[in-house]
């Protein structure tokens, strides 16, 4: 039995209300856990947590999930979700990004996606999503996405986010939906009571107008002096030359400098900033479209131990030849006594060529599991094992 | 029942080796088209019936706490008894099996389910999937055969204990939750060794499926009652648990005859089976070696789909709702080779698998050589062969084999 951080346990209490207080809260939580154990006994072998999971499936001490509230089309390929966290929910900074579990056809997929509002009076939570040729995910979420669904999460985590104190001179270079953490800093300082007196130059960067996310909100920020917006397009204006950034922004050395896009632009940058001796904080997205698996690579696992495999071996095979201890069964991808957690990697069923592809961020937390017996590696693979 | 190699027709020397792989090919196919299609409403499905059997079993443990009116003890038993039912068949049976593995969703995986029911899910995945449904119906190999208790096969030698055998069988069915339970821990063989001999594993897993059996009879023989005591119902809600469980068990034992022990289903001897079987030829011994039950769809469904045993025994993976789909396009291949697809409905086929036990259940030849008129003396002569040493019985079954063989038509 696992009992929910929190439940049934005492609170702090002071050496002066060691009297009846104490006595009063000790016997509810002995009551509470009692009574826990007895419901626990009545449901097994289910736990109380799957009982009550089907009632309120955001209550605390359970999985985090959160229910879509609304979907707001921000372009035409672009929407904000808005979602109700669970109640275990413990915040984030502005510029953070969470992993979102959405099951789509039928199967449940991770992706990181940056959090787009900082902390609401409402305690929902905001992503934004651009829809990418071919993204399973994002696609889904765009469009298909509606108000009350489920989807499964994670704590926030990343570590772009601004410094305290803030500095007093900013630059923040975004491309694309690489807006989207940024927007969540801005949106966070700009709600303040007492806005920061900050200078910030935003470089903007989009394939095309209409591409543009929150272009609407961005320039009355602009147009109301809260900052300095630099919006450029590759349609109209070609692609971002960095020879001319010193003379978009003539103090850049003297500003913070954050940037979030992709990873072209952002090594660019890098190289940039490091020529110059200056510092830059980056986020990046992982690209999305994968290469092409191959065929055979290395397995890894836990203790170290890296084992070569073809692409015609099953794992286990490769993997028990090389002296690893495997957990394994029918040897025919029946049984599922062989199943174990990929972390990261792809493998190839041999039954039928289909691809099972683990990203760490982008799939399941504990990895992928895969059946061992009728996989080969696709490339290089780490097994929780 | 005779193996497929030591019939006098054997039903698959028909097929060459081209054919075998062939079957092989389309039933790749088959399950590469169920694979291609699954999806949400895969998904969908076995979520509403996991909650519904939840939201099911609740309410009929919730109506159980006044079951000392007579109109909610029979409610809440129908209802838990449906819901118990569905909870190791359609779910547990089929979650087990990896069947909603694709998912990725980790409370419905096949690593991470526990059932209902007196095994717990580890023991129950290694002998079930693992040695049954790789080595199905191959004598000596799959102790689904029998449980290791009864003849299920003319090769097997008879001897006087199997004459109880229709009676252990009822046993069987009764208290089919906890015989699955010693099966899955070999307990016989265990048992038989001295204590001192006994693997570390088997001590492990019997450790394991007391503290699994405790669980499970406390919930319903001691919590669900002592909930109901308010109301005076505690010995009714007791009762309805134990109703409930023992209409699982016979319900499940009925529904698992029918898979594997129905006239027409074959066996295989251990020799004839290749080391390197390929696909196909592990593909046609599925076939041949399971049996299907025709009916509704809610039928189905409260078999858990095992009402489609051959298409399950082909495609152990595949979700279970899809297998009514797969049915006709494996019968056609039936047809298309020849080979006899065994379906009736279920009376039917439970009374096969029942006439099965009682008829090997007498040596060899008995039934088909006894009619009205001699029953007197065959029963005398059955007395005679039941007592008689090892050495004089062995010659008494010969000469009754022989005399069948000769007087009578064989027995199917």
């Amino acid at each position: 039995m696992t009992l929910p951080p929190g439940s049934g346990t005492v609170g702090v209490v002071s050496s002066t209300s060691l009297s009846t207080p104490f006595l009063v809260r000790s016997s509810q939580g002995g009551l509470r856990r009692r009574l826990r154990a007895v419901a626990e006994a009545a449901v097994t072998p289910l736990t109380l947590d799957d009982v009550l999971d089907n009632f309120h499936p955001l209550r605390s001490g359970t999985d985090l999930r959160g229910r879509i509230v609304s979907v707001e089309p921000e372009t035409a390929d672009a929407a904000t979700i808005v979602i109700k966290p669970g109640r275990d929910w413990v915040g984030h900074e502005p510029g953070q990004y969470l992993q979102v579990g959405v099951d789509v056809d039928g199967v449940r997929l991770w992706r990181c996606y940056s959090l787009t509002h900082g902390p609401r009076p409402d305690g929902n939570i905001s992503i934004t999503v651009k829809a990418i040729p071919d993204g399973v995910v994002s696609n889904h979420l765009v469009h298909r996405a509606r108000p009350g669904q489920m989807v499964h999460l994670q704590q926030a985590a990343g570590d772009f986010v601004l410094p305290q104190p803030i500095p007093r001179q900013l630059l923040l270079v975004t491309a694309g939906s690489g807006i989207t953490p940024v927007i969540g800093m801005l949106r966070n300082l700009f709600s303040k009571a007492q806005r920061p007196d900050i200078d910030i130059t935003l470089v903007h960067v989009n394939q095309a107008e209409p591409h543009s996310i929150f272009k609407d909100e961005l320039r009355a920020h602009a147009a109301a002096g809260h900052l300095r917006l630099l919006e450029h397009f590759d349609d109209r204006d070609g692609l971002l030359d960095l020879a001319r950034l010193e003379a978009l922004v003539p103090d850049i050395g003297t500003r913070a400098a954050y940037a979030c896009g992709p990873s072209g632009l952002l090594d660019a940058l890098e190289q940039w900033y490091d020529e110059r001796g200056l510092s830059l904080n980056t986020e990046r997205f992982r690209p999305t479209l994968l290469t092409d698996a191959g065929e055979g690579g290395t397995v890894a696992f836990v203790d170290g131990t890296v084992v070569e495999a073809d692409g015609a071996t099953p794992i286990l095979d490769a993997a028990e030849a090389a002296g690893v201890l495997m957990p394994s069964g029918c040897r025919m991808g029946i049984c599922m006594g062989c199943v174990l957690p990929m972390k990261e990697g792809a493998v190839r069923d041999l039954r039928n060529g289909e691809i099972t592809v683990a990203v760490p961020g982008e799939t399941a937390p504990g990895g992928v599991k895969i059946q061992t017996c009728i996989t080969a590696a696709a490339g290089d693979c780490h097994l929780d094992h | 029942m005779t193996t497929i190699t030591k019939k006098s027709e054997n039903p698959i020397a028909h097929l060459t080796p081209e054919d075998i792989e062939a079957i092989g090919q389309r039933l790749d196919e088959i399950r590469q088209e169920i694979i291609d299609s699954r999806g949400e409403s895969d998904a969908a499905y076995i979520r509403r019936m996991i909650k519904t059997q939840r939201y099911l079993e609740l309410g009929s443990r919730a109506v159980l706490l006044g079951s000392v009116f007579p109109p909610a003890f029979v409610a809440g038993t129908v209802g838990l008894s449906v819901a118990k039912i569905l909870e190791n068949m359609e779910i547990g049976h089929n979650v087990m099996h990896g069947q909603w593995d694709w998912m990725r969703d980790p409370k419905i995986h096949s690593t991470t389910w526990e059932w209902d029911n007196a095994t717990p899910s580890d023991a129950w995945k290694h002998s079930h999937n693992q040695v049954h449904h790789a080595h199905t119906n191959i004598v000596g190999k799959d102790n689904d055969l029998g449980y290791g208790i009864m003849r299920v096969d003319e090769e097997q030698r008879w001897h006087p204990f199997h004459l109880g055998q229709p009676m252990w069988n009822f046993i069987n069915a009764c208290l089919f939750e906890y015989g699955i339970a010693a099966y899955d821990l070999e307990l016989g063989r265990h048992l038989s060794m001295p204590k001192d001999k006994r693997p570390e594993s088997f001590k492990a897993n019997a450790k394991a499926t007391l503290a699994k059996i405790r669980k499970q009879a406390t919930k319903d023989y001691v919590v669900h009652p002592l909930l109901s005591l308010p109301t005076g119902s505690f010995v009714p809600t007791l009762a309805a648990n134990a109703i409930a469980n023992l209409a699982r068990n016979l319900w499940s034992h009925s529904v698992i005859m029918c898979g594997h022990f129905p006239e027409g289903v074959e066996t295989f001897e251990k020799a004839s089976i290749p080391a390197n079987e390929t696909r196909g030829e592990w593909y046609v011994r599925q076939m041949l070696g399971s049996a299907n039950i025709s009916g509704s769809k809610a039928m189905h469904i409260m078999t858990g789909n095992l009402s489609h045993q051959i298409e399950h025994h082909l495609f152990p993976d595949l979700p279970s709702n899809r297998y009514a789909e797969v049915a006709p396009k494996v019968q056609e291949l039936f047809e298309k080779y020849d080979l006899n697809y065994c379906m009736r409905p279920l009376v039917p086929q439970v009374y096969s698998a029942w006439h099965k036990v009682f008829r090997l259940s007498l040596p060899n030849g008995w039934l088909a050589t006894t009619n009205a008129k001699n029953l007197p003396q065959q029963l005398v002569a059955l007395y005679k062969i039941s007592t008689a040493d090892k050495r004089k019985r062995r010659t008494m079954l010969k000469l009754l084999e022989r005399k069948a063989r000769q007087e009578y038509v064989p027995a199917a």
